[in-house]
């Protein structure tokens, strides 16, 4: 792996009492990842995994880190925050330093964000722009998505430099959000299309744009402003019939789907029905949608009902998250995000008197593994590997990161999480490193907790205790044509080319239209003056029986009764042969 | 109902016959019993055993054979034109030939042009129905397009003109289609006067592009009409549409089920109680997309229809199987027949090609052949696919689609026992092809009566009369499909959230720049009514520890609200 993409900026230069923290030796604990779990030590020099073994031989001076009783797990990655992007020109309550910070309090390591440009607006602007605050204020390793606001042929150079220079192989298409950022069917196949050819992922935030502004309006319109009317005009089937939609336009062109922020069990059925006939689509449950459900938006207290805000909303349906855990110990839901985007509630309340003007997000970055532990692996649904996989190994894969990220193996990065599987916290507003004043997992418990975070080799977290570094995150650029994704995609391109079929011409009679004012490419009287004179002219009445009758059914006869009133009939052919009278 | 019983032409002549089947089983939906059936005036005046009629009437001998109520093709065009030239079968040839197979009712589609008053064409399809139809016929009306004058019209046609049916279109761009949004505002109006939403379910957007890619690959012939119209456009179409039915809770009928995954989706929907409705064609109960690839194209041409033929052959039989098991209620013939060199305006193009299959006078026998002969649905279950049921969405009931007393005399005796072999030559449609051809096919009518009058019977041949046939006006909130529908209205209304008002400090929106880098103090942005300094106020107003703890696992919905003293307070510090 070539590790392009490590910023100039000296990392010695951070100070000298840190160089210890540069080589790093794991001791005692069961490392795994997706596909085993070993018990070995791990030797980190210079922010990558230099050796895996018992006993290992290792240079002194480096930092011993005791994990006796844990287990080793490859950090996690986030590949859905949006912690730049405003709403309302209202930026997010948590920008990349402190949602960083949260994401490596929590065991996340590398997190993906999205570039959400304004519409109309450059692509490779809006990138450079959100490289910039995050080199500046990021905390661990990050990588960006392109989001693909307002759709138009001239885009094609910009989503081709940006995949071939610039590091991003995804792309986000939004199918809500009508006279904003919403796309047509139509320009959705041809940016998929496009997409593909460029050996991209197609994003997808499906949602029913027109249904969703036509409820808005009519609940509008019933006096329902608080934010309850959001989770009522966004109904869990217009989650569905998008996705469904999308799956159908990405078959069409042949491209690789991902479904972000799968919130609903019909949205998540539909996904795994199409991957069971052979779909290449991917879905991404977050941590809102396996660890809470949408009954809040009847909250009495109207801060708590707009901090659940977020689209697609939260399911009503109390056994959402059970559901969704489910299909992601199984397989059919593949990668846990957060869609971490977080606004304070002064900034929610924007919205006071309309939900459709809140700013959209929940907060999840933090207590993402935590939650995935709680809800899976501590109820016996999924393995400590599978846990690997959905909250890190699948995501590195499918976005190109893998091996360096997702795994813990000699020359990985070393973003490492020791694990403790049988610490108990509670989630609160209190305690958690994001400043939003709200968390929408309030009083949770769950089980399983980070002891150590370890990121680019060194030790962000012990102890309880944060040791972050602002702007330390290095940019991850991503190739194009992720294996995972591609190795079908590419097999299939080659399978699916159709084939006419091979006939002579037909040289029949032709109704005539010319009298029409529709434009018809091919004017079919234009056949006469090409082949005037040549060979005898039949009586009509040969013609056709030679022209229509079909040897092989014997028993179409073609003018059985004469009703042809309104027909004319084009003057026979000479020269070519009659293709009509094959079977 | 019987106020409208002699409606129509004016042309009693014909209706005054009496008549009296007997002999046979007659066959309804819900049970088969031995009666005779007496005729006077075109309506139904006794069924019972033994009947005593007046010396000189007709007597049919059924001889036991089955005695059902007559057909209804509820999809039909024979008006429909295509690039200006209408179908070869216009209403007479077309009505003769639904009567032939046993049809004794048809409903058509007005297809007026986008930019056209539906009124007017509703009243060119009208008068050349009335001059030429020789059974009963209904209309439904194709909305083209979407905007305020067709609103109006569309009052008009409900109200006055005995239409309750309307069709919109999700393909055609450019054309026909509508979105999404265009939809919505669609059923939500035709939900308000009472009319079922009929719908041609493709992703019209996929299709063009499809049909630009395949033509771009230089496959010009009737294979690229399949190919740029796959099975998966037409069932997320489906989806869709089920969807905004649901959402504006408005009956939906989806005409022109022609693939599994198609009718898969109309009966999940139905399964999760979606008031929808889907109508497999007699083209897609009887034959395949195989022929698409045929070598001639006259032939492939003749089966071009939207949405396509499955290329599936096993497609046929599992619409079977799913009309027998009521998942599906209608069976329509989609009959627009186009003849040969009318096809072949699209021989360079498939896009050009006119979309049309036979159908109408097949239908039935289909049926029979194929489910009812198979033994997968009895006799009954036969009539209420091929009659009672579409009576029953449309309107119709019990005038049509029942043999009781003071329905119209609409019958036909149908012979489970005869064969017949369908052939172009034999058929009464003008299309040079018939795509059926060569199929065998069991069970067929022996004698066929329309408005009280024998116009079929074996032996004596086919005796249509052009014109005799009525525009039979329908009501607006049909039963069947409304009684829900008006239920869920009353039931499923939303209710917001009684709160205080929020009085909390409010983000300053038009201040804030774009792209700015947001500090982390962002949540203590100060609203200028509020003076208390900033770090205080957000603790008092939004008491982040105490609060939030009791707010998450027990769910109090209906938590009482203590009001902090002084009356009318922060709303937001409340548990």
């Amino acid at each position: 792996m070539s590790y392009q993409g490590k910023k100039n900026i000296p990392r010695l230069s951070v100070g000298t009492p840190r160089s210890s923290g540069d080589r790093l030796l794991i001791k005692g604990g069961k490392i795994v990842n997706d596909d085993q779990s070993f018990y070995a030590d791990i030797y980190v020099e210079d922010g990558i995994i230099k050796q895996i073994g018992e006993n290992l031989i290792v240079p002194g001076g480096g930092k011993t880190v005791d994990a006796y009783g844990h287990i080793v797990i490859p950090g996690g990655i986030d590949v859905n925050t949006s912690l730049q992007a405003s709403q309302l020109g209202m930026s997010p309550a948590d920008d990349f330093y402190h949602g960083t910070r949260a994401a490596l309090a929590g065991g996340t390591t590398m997190i993906i964000d999205h570039v959400v440009p304004e519409p109309g607006a450059s692509l490779l602007g809006a990138y450079d722009q959100w490289r910039d605050v995050a080199d500046q204020r990021s905390c661990c390793d990050y990588s960006l998505h392109m989001d693909i606001t307002r759709w138009h042929d001239g885009l094609f150079e910009e989503l081709e430099s940006l995949v071939k220079d610039k590091g991003v192989n995804s792309f986000l298409i939004f199918m809500s959000y009508k006279d904003k950022f919403q796309s047509s069917d139509s320009q959705m196949y041809e940016m998929f299309s496009i997409i593909r050819d460029l050996g991209a992922i197609a994003q997808v935030h499906a949602e029913n744009g027109d249904i969703i502004d036509e409820e808005q309006k009519r609940l509008l319109e019933l006096g329902i402003t608080g934010p309850e009317g959001h989770v009522l005009s966004h109904p869990e089937e217009v989650e569905t019939e998008a996705v469904y939609r999308a799956i159908t336009i990405a078959k069409q062109a042949n491209c690789p789907l991902y479904i972000t922020k799968v919130m609903s069990k019909s949205a998540a059925d539909v996904i795994a029905k199409a991957r069971k006939k052979g779909m290449v689509v991917y879905g991404e449950p977050i941590t809102a949608s396996l660890g809470t459900d949408g009954s809040h938006y009847w909250s009495k207290n109207w801060a708590t009902a707009a901090a659940f805000v977020m689209s697609p909303p939260l399911n009503p349906d109390p056994s959402t998250p059970d559901y969704l855990s489910s299909l992601l110990s199984c397989g059919d839901l593949q990668v846990t995000a957060s869609a971490n985007c977080t606004f304070s509630t002064a900034q929610k309340a924007v919205g006071k008197d309309n939900f459709t003007l809140i700013p959209e997000g929940t907060n999840g970055i933090e207590e993402r593994l935590a939650i995935v532990w709680e809800k899976t692996v501590a109820t016996g649904k999924m393995d400590e590997n599978e846990f690997v996989a959905v909250t890190s190994t699948n995501a590195a894969k499918l976005f190109n990161l893998y091996p360096r990220k997702g795994r813990i193996a000699v020359g990985s990065d070393a973003d490492i999480v020791i694990w403790n599987p049988k610490e108990t916290q509670t989630l609160s507003a209190t305690n958690h490193a994001l400043t939003v004043e709200i968390n929408i997992f309030e009083g949770m418990e769950v089980r399983g907790a980070p002891v150590v975070v370890i990121s680019q080799g060194k030790i962000v977290l012990e102890g309880g205790k944060l040791d972050v570094t602002e702007g330390s995150g290095r940019f991850i650029p991503r190739k194009a044509y992720a294996d995972y994704v591609y190795k079908r995609i590419k097999a299939r391109s080659r399978m699916a080319d159709a084939r006419g079929v091979p006939r002579g011409n037909y040289d029949g009679p032709v109704h005539d239209v010319i009298s029409m004012t529709k434009s018809v490419p091919a004017t079919p009287t234009s056949r006469v003056p090409q082949c005037p004179g040549k060979g005898p002219l039949g009586p009509a009445r040969n013609l056709h029986q030679s022209g229509f009758t079909l040897s092989g059914m014997g028993t179409q006869i073609d003018d059985h009764i004469p009703r042809r009133s309104a027909q004319r009939i084009v003057a026979p052919p000479g020269g070519r042969s009659n293709i009509t009278s094959l079977s | 109902m019987s106020d409208t019983g002699c409606q129509g032409n004016g042309i009693p002549d014909f209706t005054s016959e009496s008549l009296l089947i007997r002999g046979g089983r007659v066959v309804n939906d819900d049970q088969s019993e031995y009666a005779d059936v007496y005729v006077e005036h075109g309506l139904i005046k006794e069924v019972g055993v033994d009947l005593a009629v007046p010396d000189g009437v007709r007597v049919l001998e059924a001889k036991g054979a089955m005695v059902i109520p007559g057909g209804i093709d509820v999809n039909t065009c024979l008006l429909k034109p295509h690039l200006g030239c209408p179908p070869v079968d216009d209403f007479y040839l077309g009505t003769k030939a639904a009567l032939a197979g046993g049809t004794t009712m048809i409903i058509d589609h007005v297809v007026p042009q986008p930019g056209d008053s539906l009124l007017q064409a509703f009243e060119h399809w009208q008068g050349s129905a009335d001059r030429k139809c020789c059974c009963d016929y209904s209309l439904h009306v194709d909305l083209p397009s979407w905007n305020s004058r067709v609103k109006d019209e569309l009052e008009v046609l409900v109200q006055e003109k005995g239409i309750n049916s309307f069709q919109v279109y999700m393909a055609y761009k450019d054309m026909f289609q509508m979105t999404d949004s265009q939809l919505y505002e669609a059923f939500s109006f035709l939900k308000e006067l009472g009319a079922v939403v009929m719908v041609h379910a493709e992703n019209g957007d996929l299709v063009a592009q499809e049909q630009r890619k395949i033509l771009r690959m230089g496959i010009t012939g009737p294979e690229g009409h399949p190919l740029s119209r796959p099975e998966e456009l037409e069932s997320e179409a489906v989806f869709r549409a089920i969807t905004l039915g649901n959402r504006v809770n408005c009956p939906v009928y989806i005409t022109k089920v022609m693939s599994k995954t198609a009718a898969d989706t109309i009966t999940e929907a139905r399964r999760k109680g979606s008031v929808v409705f889907g109508e497999p064609i007699t083209a897609s109960l009887a034959t395949d997309g195989s022929q698409y690839w045929s070598k001639n194209w006259a032939k492939a041409a003749a089966f071009v229809t939207s949405p396509p033929l499955s290329p599936d052959p096993t497609t046929p039989d599992h619409l079977h199987t799913l009309l027998a098991c009521g998942d599906l209620q209608v069976v329509g013939s989609a009959h627009c027949a186009y003849s040969t060199s009318q096809k072949a305006i699209g021989k360079d193009n498939f896009t050009l090609i006119p979309e049309g299959t036979n159908g109408i006078e097949e239908r039935m026998a289909f049926v029979w052949d194929k489910a009812v002969a198979m033994g997968k649905m009895d006799e009954n279950q036969f009539v209420a696919v091929t009659s009672t049921n579409a009576a029953k969405i449309f309107n119709l009931y019990p005038r049509k689609g029942r043999i009781a007393v003071g329905s119209d005399a609409d019958i036909v005796i149908w012979d489970p026992n005869r064969t017949k072999t369908i052939t172009a030559k034999l058929q009464q449609s003008a299309a040079e092809y018939n795509i059926f051809e060569g199929m065998e096919c069991r069970g067929g009518p022996t004698a066929v009566v329309t408005q009280g009058r024998v116009v079929y019977n074996e032996g004596e041949g086919l005796h249509v009369q052009q014109g005799s046939g009525r525009f039979i006006p329908r009501q607006a909130f049909p039963d069947h499909a409304y009684q829900r529908i008006r239920t869920r209205n009353k039931v499923k209304e939303y209710r917001g959230v009684s709160r205080g008002m929020y009085d909390g400090p409010v983000h300053d929106v038009s201040a804030t720049p774009k792209y700015i880098t947001p500090s982390p103090s962002a949540k203590t942005s100060p609203t200028s009514h509020q003076p208390p300094p900033i770090r205080n106020l957000h603790q008092s107003n939004f008491s982040l520890s105490g609060a939030q703890f009791d707010d998450n696992i027990p769910r109090r919905s209906g938590h009482r609200i203590v009001a902090p003293p002084g009356g009318h307070s922060n709303i937001t510090s409340l548990g």
